[in-house]
């Protein structure tokens, strides 16, 4: 039995959905993109153009509900299967976006480097519980309008995994598709096996900006999934209820849905969030708090119970340090999510608000990611009835240490950490060195990035990826890319 | 492949036959049995030992590995003797007087057992004269002790100064173990080792061993 948690009873979903489709054909969004609310008008949304207002219709929201796939994969830069959104099954991937990341040796935080950004490509191509890399934080050392393309193309170009990834503008997404074009050969090819997941913002309260609803048109016509990343904060710009967030959350990710579908029916997407409750004492957005992540795992069953595959901010701290909390916050937020099945979750690596990442904090998580993956495996028996033959060969042999059981399912039954996790005697503790867990995380990182083994892309699609990257930085005035200590 | 290689990679992989069937077709080859020890059979639980350390491998695996070289030697052992080379160590083992507590000790006896080592289990509640005269009567080489409890781990030293009154310090070793044990203690009772797991207890025993055959 995979276990399960549940938080929302049907009967309160229903009440949920019924009271956020009132919102969107009642009070209606506003959406800063007038195509878009053209195509809104056309299908019969009353949309005022000067307010960038439009008023949804039930037929609208029900059109776009009946075309969104329920289930979809991912394939990474060689094209092999990595991913099948469906039902309860759970993939991790790390928070992205950082501005920052913390300095390994000084444990202070810093503008990442390209070079940052690389060896951060090298550990999260060797991190098997983490199935998918993000565009995890944004080197400062290119033109700002091209940091998002940018990341994406050294992750491409490093890294085998898909990306979980997203633009700053609107221009930025030529440059990304052409990246994925360049990867699989053609628009059909690229809707046929997606490489990655955009995320979509709608700004809360119930709006949406020129560049993000534009990004979701663009992800809809060359059917890239979407991850829509809807952040009702409690009590601020959001009811303080969980319910009340719960509700403003379904009409923001709903008019995302909307504008997908009608711009491209069957567009694969996420149902996705980052809401958060406001801590009203330090004005801060808690990731690791229970209550988000309560919402989180709830509007995870709203997406569920509406057929759409999900996704959440969640295994991630607000810690600032490699620490308790961060540890804490991060499991609280993995098991939970595992155990609500939400299908993709994004956080490992995140520290201080989804604002820094950290590569031990990876390689951490990555553990953490390990265990709840072996938790919800569940417990199942094994050739463990009748019981007696079992027992009969223990008390004749006084172990079952090479018993023929125990060698088949030892490593299926048990998740065995890496060095990360200190389970040695403290004796056998001492002598490795004594080490902290920051100090354990720390040689781990360096380990991973000295065994790192080049991405096995083609050479042809790599330096097409470079010419595209060096053109869409002279648009910047960038004559050079910034160079990068050799890769082995 | 050269058959040597090929013992050496059946071990490691578990192969308990194919271990036993390639040892006598190198005796066959006339291959001299020093050689086939060493450069097959104690070549594969060299690795295995390299791969254990670092946890690529698992208890179970080493086991087996030595379960394999336990057919090797099988086949080996006649001719070693004639040859003169001696065997890998006897050990007698058990957990101190006034303690019931044996599954570290267990571990640790199936450990050496598995390292090719001759291992006397006493079991558990062991007075220290049992000790002292077993390893006499077997002509051990290593007396292991454990305890797990704190009023129980005094005992030790008692088997210690037994050994020195009978003048067998310099013949028989002494290991300790348990969780109430440390490095600190078995310096202060005067064992010659103190071994924090059984995995260790293997390494530990084969370096007293080394040292007294000097």
């Amino acid at each position: 039995m995979r276990p399960v948690i549940r938080f929302l009873e049907d009967k309160l979903i229903e009440r949920i959905i019924t009271e956020a489709r009132d919102i969107l054909c009642k009070l209606g969004v506003e959406i800063h993109n007038k195509d878009i609310l053209s195509v809104l008008s056309d299908y019969g949304a009353m949309v005022n153009l000067d307010k960038y207002h439009v008023f949804f219709t039930e037929d609208i929201i029900d059109m776009a509900l009946q075309t969104i796939p329920e289930s979809f994969k991912l394939f990474d830069v060689l094209g092999n299967k990595t991913h099948n959104f469906s039902k309860q099954n759970v993939y991790f991937t790390p928070g992205s976006a950082a501005l920052n990341i913390l300095d390994s040796k000084t444990k202070k935080i810093r503008r990442p480097t390209t070079n940052d950004y690389i060896n951060y490509t090298k550990v999260i191509s060797q991190l098997e519980n983490i199935a998918s890399q993000s565009t995890a934080f944004i080197p400062a050392d290119v033109h700002e309008k091209v940091s998002d393309s940018y990341r994406l193309y050294l992750s491409l170009l490093f890294c085998e995994k898909p990306v979980i990834t997203g633009t700053f503008t609107i221009e930025s997404f030529n440059v990304m598709k052409d990246f994925q074009l360049a990867i699989r050969g053609t628009k059909d090819e690229l809707k046929e096996k997606p490489l990655t997941i955009f995320s979509c913002c709608p700004t809360s309260p119930l709006k949406w900006s020129d560049v993000t609803s534009q990004n979701t048109v663009d992800c809809a016509l060359y059917s890239i999934p979407i991850e829509f990343i809807s952040m009702p904060l409690s009590g601020f710009i959001a009811p303080v209820t969980l319910v009340g967030t719960l509700i403003q959350h379904t009409a923001e990710t709903l008019s995302g849905i909307v504008i997908s579908q009608l711009s491209n029916p069957g567009t694969p997407v996420l149902y996705g969030g980052s809401p958060s409750i406001f801590d009203i004492r330090y004005e801060t957005t808690p990731m690791g708090a229970v209550e988000t992540q309560m919402i989180d795992c709830a509007y995870n069953e709203i997406g569920k119970y509406l057929g759409i595959p999900t996704q959440a901010y969640i295994s991630l701290s607000d810690s600032k340090q490699l620490d308790a909390q961060a540890g804490l916050e991060s499991s609280m937020g993995a098991t939970l999510a595992v155990l609500s099945g939400i299908n993709n979750i994004s956080g490992p690596g995140m520290l201080d608000f989804e604002s820094c990442q950290s590569l031990e904090k990876l390689i951490l998580d990555n553990e953490i990611c390990g265990m709840v993956l072996r938790l919800i495996k569940g417990i199942k028996p094994k050739e463990d009835f009748p019981a007696i033959p079992r027992f009969q060969e223990l008390l004749a042999e006084k172990h079952l240490l090479i018993s023929k059981h125990t060698r088949r399912y030892l490593k299926e039954e048990q998740y065995f950490p890496g060095p990360v996790i200190d389970r040695a005697n403290r004796d056998r503790w001492q002598e490795d060195g004594g080490l902290s867990l920051y100090n354990r995380a720390f040689g781990e990182v360096e380990r991973l990035i000295n065994e790192y083994k080049p991405s096995r892309l083609s050479s042809g699609i790599k330096k097409e990826l470079r010419k595209l990257m060096e053109n869409e930085a002279k648009r910047y005035g960038m004559e050079k890319l910034p160079s990068y200590n050799k890769v082995k | 492949m050269d058959i040597l290689n090929k013992i050496s990679e059946n071990l490691q992989d578990g192969n308990i036959e194919m271990v036993s069937e390639l040892t006598k077709q190198a005796i066959k080859e006339k291959i001299p049995p020093k050689e086939i020890l060493d450069n097959g059979l104690i070549d594969g639980m060299n690795i295995i030992g390299e791969k254990f350390k670092i946890h690529e491998i698992f208890i179970p695996d080493v086991l087996l590995a030595a379960k394999s070289m336990y057919a090797g030697m099988n086949e080996l052992k006649p001719l070693l003797i004639k040859a003169g080379i001696p065997a890998i160590g006897k050990i007698v083992i058990g957990t101190i007087q006034g303690d019931l507590h044996d599954i570290g000790k267990n571990l640790v006896a199936i450990m050496l057992k598995g390292a090719g080592f001759e291992v006397i289990d006493l079991g558990n509640d062991v007075p220290p004269e049992k000790f002292i005269e077993t390893a006499k009567r077997e002509n051990a080489d290593v007396i292991g002790m454990s305890a797990l409890l704190t009023t129980t781990m005094t005992a030790m030293k008692k088997v210690i100064d037994l050994l020195k009154e009978q003048g067998l310090s310099d013949k028989i070793k002494v290991i300790i173990g348990g969780a109430p044990t440390s490095e600190e203690f078995a310096r202060q009772i005067g064992a010659d080792a103190y071994c924090y797991d059984a995995a260790s207890a293997v390494e530990c025993v084969k370096g007293l061993i080394a040292t007294e055959s000097k």
